[in-house]
């Protein structure tokens, strides 16, 4: 789950972690209010949207397509560019190499006061997969996307690991800072900074922080000028007040649906729906869809505690999708018993008017019980014995080129 | 042989007493899993009936492990106290000899894991399998042992080991050994999160040293780069031949794909990346997944193991 930049922004300074001032705007009225209130002649307006490259992108008028303004983040220089640009950018669609090119409506902005950068540097703490262990990356080189740094100047990139019980060491903050170049009050102001970050990370459950730019103003002050948050989802159950910064407008609907029923989709763009058991045995349908020359058209695993419900509603979800042509069901009975896949399959068909040809491959747990139900329905649904068969024959049946 | 768990290992359940312990805990015992004890706080002296067996009741792992001299753990308790639920058992293993945890609990937050896994590593002699996995399994003659939810019928004792990080992808790969009438040593499921116990080089390894383990079937996913470093060491240090498959490759970058590990993040982490590693490492390659018997065929027949 992520956040957006102003949301990030009050856990930092809740955390003690040094920001500009900045005021949460949704109108034009309110971005000139703010740029009364913060008394600063230079601001940022910036989009807020969860994606990133949000500088770069360009802004179009949702209903003509026309385009608006280029950059989703603007240095305003008066209180006229306030105006102008927070009219460019609320209500408007913002593309960022991030969004596709669907892109985000921007429904929120930040307006922010100006600081005087000396050094750009970039920040992140994350989750090392390999060490099992938190990681702090720093680089000189901020303002800049950090996979194309990792590419071109690897040695701009600095690390330390936290260990798990006893958290960041003294000296590797130091070195850290050491190695960015920062010394007397920029550096100590770093090492507090690291510590701050790490705390917020711990005690909030993230997954992510990530700073970019991270600035030395021109008085050696260290301000993070960007926050990107990630929140670890699997820890909402003790983190009762993420209902209040989740942005529901940020996320899919179709997705939050499919969750709540403790279904995991994700769309695509092609036009054979899966409904499969397992994330792994999802994602290789998908992959095998493909293989005999078809389109998959989402991701979706019923997961292991699916019910009868459960399943018409993923039917549902699959066909509200108008490029679906066809779907193929692949169940690998462990827990969940093919028989009661199968029945399920006959309801949610009959309950949706399904027009579509359908593949069902089972195996596993009761798979001929839940074969022989769908051969005796009257609905012409086409059994298979293994996923490349049934693969093969959905994409066959919407008339693909295999 | 098999690997870490087999017919002789005496098991303990956490959680047994609630719903998905009792359900997996009978599945077990009816496949002649030798269930000694469980455990849940505050009904120690109870005993659950697991498929007509009475299992006794411990209020915590320190005294199930010394009263029942346990190696094995099977976790299902609710995510939010299966962290716990490691340390406890890890601390009481250690104390007794060392052993096996399987936590098969899905959602522990990925803070906890760390803190957990690096418990568990403080002890030489315990290791961790999952969370978020379908457990280990070690066919035996009548029955094994089944430490886990995978559907035990579908298993044969054999001679090829599985190890993956997708539950039904596991039970797809040991249908293909079964499809070309191989039975398996052990499979593991290792799990889909970012943060987990044992890993594939651990369970390579483990199989590289099986005397009854000919060949390997591993499943890998996107997202790390776990597929990689074990493609590495395969091609340094394994003798018997690897048959992969990664699945997601149409996996969209940036998307999770239903597990907590399962996405690709700054272009790194794709499946044609770990695909490529596989190769370069001499790993017979599946890109489908019900090819993986036909695969495993041609390398056993290449290794002088089957004639056809």
């Amino acid at each position: 789950m992520n956040i957006h930049e102003y949301q990030a922004k009050e856990m930092f300074r809740e955390f003690g972690v040094r920001v500009q001032e900045g005021v949460h705007c949704r109108s034009v009225s309110d971005a000139l209010a703010a740029y009364d209130s913060l008394g600063s002649e230079i601001v940022a307006v910036k989009s807020q949207i969860h994606a990133g490259g949000r500088g770069k992108g360009i802004l179009y008028n949702p209903e003509s397509g026309e385009e608006v303004m280029k950059g989703g983040v603007k240095i305003a220089f008066s209180r006229e560019d306030v105006e102008e640009f927070s009219r460019n950018i609320c209500g408007n669609l913002l593309v960022t190499k991030q969004t596709g090119q669907e892109g985000k409506i921007v429904n929120n902005m930040y307006i922010e006061s100006g600081c005087d950068i000396d050094h750009e540097f970039y920040l992140a703490i994350l989750v090392d997969r390999d060490r099992k262990s938190v990681l702090v990356m720093a680089s000189t080189e901020g303002g800049m996307d950090i996979e194309e740094v990792a590419e071109k100047n690897p040695e701009a990139i600095h690390k330390i690991w936290a260990d798990p019980s006893l958290g960041l060491r003294d000296d590797d903050c130091a070195s850290l800072s050491d190695s960015l170049g920062l010394s007397g009050p920029s550096s100590k102001q770093m090492i507090e900074m690291l510590n701050s970050l790490y705390a917020m990370f711990i005690e909030k459950d993230c997954s992510m922080i990530e700073i970019n730019p991270l600035v030395r103003t021109k008085d050696g002050s260290m301000v993070a000028l960007d926050a990107k948050v990630g929140l670890d989802e699997n820890a909402n159950f003790r983190h009762p007040w993420r209902d209040e910064v989740r942005d529901l407008s940020e996320e899919e609907d179709v997705e939050i649906r499919a969750n709540d029923l403790g279904l995991s989709y994700v769309k695509l763009d092609g036009n054979i729906g899966c409904l499969v058991n397992g994330a792994g045995l999802a994602m290789a349908s998908m992959d095998v869809i493909k293989l005999y020359g078809g389109e998959p058209a989402n991701f979706l695993d019923i997961g292991g505690g699916a019910t009868r419900e459960s399943i018409t509603a993923a039917f549902q979800i699959i066909l509200e999708d108008e490029n679906v042509e066809g779907i193929l069901v692949n169940i690998f009975g462990g827990i969940i018993r093919c028989d009661m896949v199968a029945m399920s399959v006959i309801e949610a068909s009959k309950e949706l008017g399904l027009e579509v040809p359908l593949v069902v491959r089972f195996s596993g747990t009761n798979h001929e019980e839940g074969k022989a139900i769908l051969d005796s329905g009257e609905i012409s649904i086409h059994t298979v014995s293994s996923l490349s068969e049934g693969a093969r024959k959905i994409v066959d049946l919407i008339g693909g080129d295999s | 042989m098999a690997i870490w768990i087999d017919e002789e290992s005496k098991i303990l359940i956490q959680g047994i007493t609630g719903r998905q312990g009792t359900f997996h805990g009978t599945r077990m015992v009816r496949y002649n899993t030798n269930v000694v004890g469980g455990v849940t706080p505050g009904k120690g002296g109870q005993e659950v009936d697991l498929d007509g067996c009475q299992v006794p009741v411990y209020n915590n792992m320190k005294e199930a492990v010394s009263e029942t001299g346990a190696d094995v753990s099977a976790i299902y308790v609710p995510a939010r106290f299966a962290a716990a639920a490691i340390h406890e058992a890890a601390e009481a293993f250690n104390e007794n000899g060392g052993g096996l945890i399987v936590c098969i609990t899905e959602g522990i937050p990925t803070l906890d894991m760390i803190r957990a896994v690096d418990k568990v590593n403080e002890f030489e002699k315990v290791r961790l399998i999952g969370p978020n996995c379908p457990g280990i399994i070690s066919p035996g003659l009548d029955g094994g042992c089944k430490v886990g939810i995978m559907p035990a019928f579908i298993h044969k004792k054999g001679r090829i080991g599985i190890v993956s990080k997708s539950g039904t992808l596991t039970y797809e790969a040991v249908a293909q050994t079964m499809s070309v009438d191989e039975g398996q040593t052990t499979c593991v499921g290792i799990g889909g999160d970012p943060v987990s116990g044992t890993g594939f080089i651990d369970c390579l390894s483990a199989f590289e040293e099986d005397p009854e383990t000919v060949a390997v079937v591993m499943i890998g996913e996107i997202g790390g780069s776990a597929e990689e470093e074990a493609a590495e060491w395969v091609s340094e240090n394994m003798s018997k031949p690897v048959i992969g498959f990664v699945a997601g490759s149409t996996a969209p970058p940036g998307k999770r794909m239903g597990h907590a590990g399962a996405i690709i993040s700054g272009g790194k982490g794709t499946a044609s990346e770990k695909f490529a590693a596989f190769e370069k490492a001499g790993i017979y390659v599946a890109r489908d997944p019900s090819e993986i018997g036909q695969v495993l065929v041609g390398a056993l027949i290449e290794a002088g193991l089957r004639e056809s």
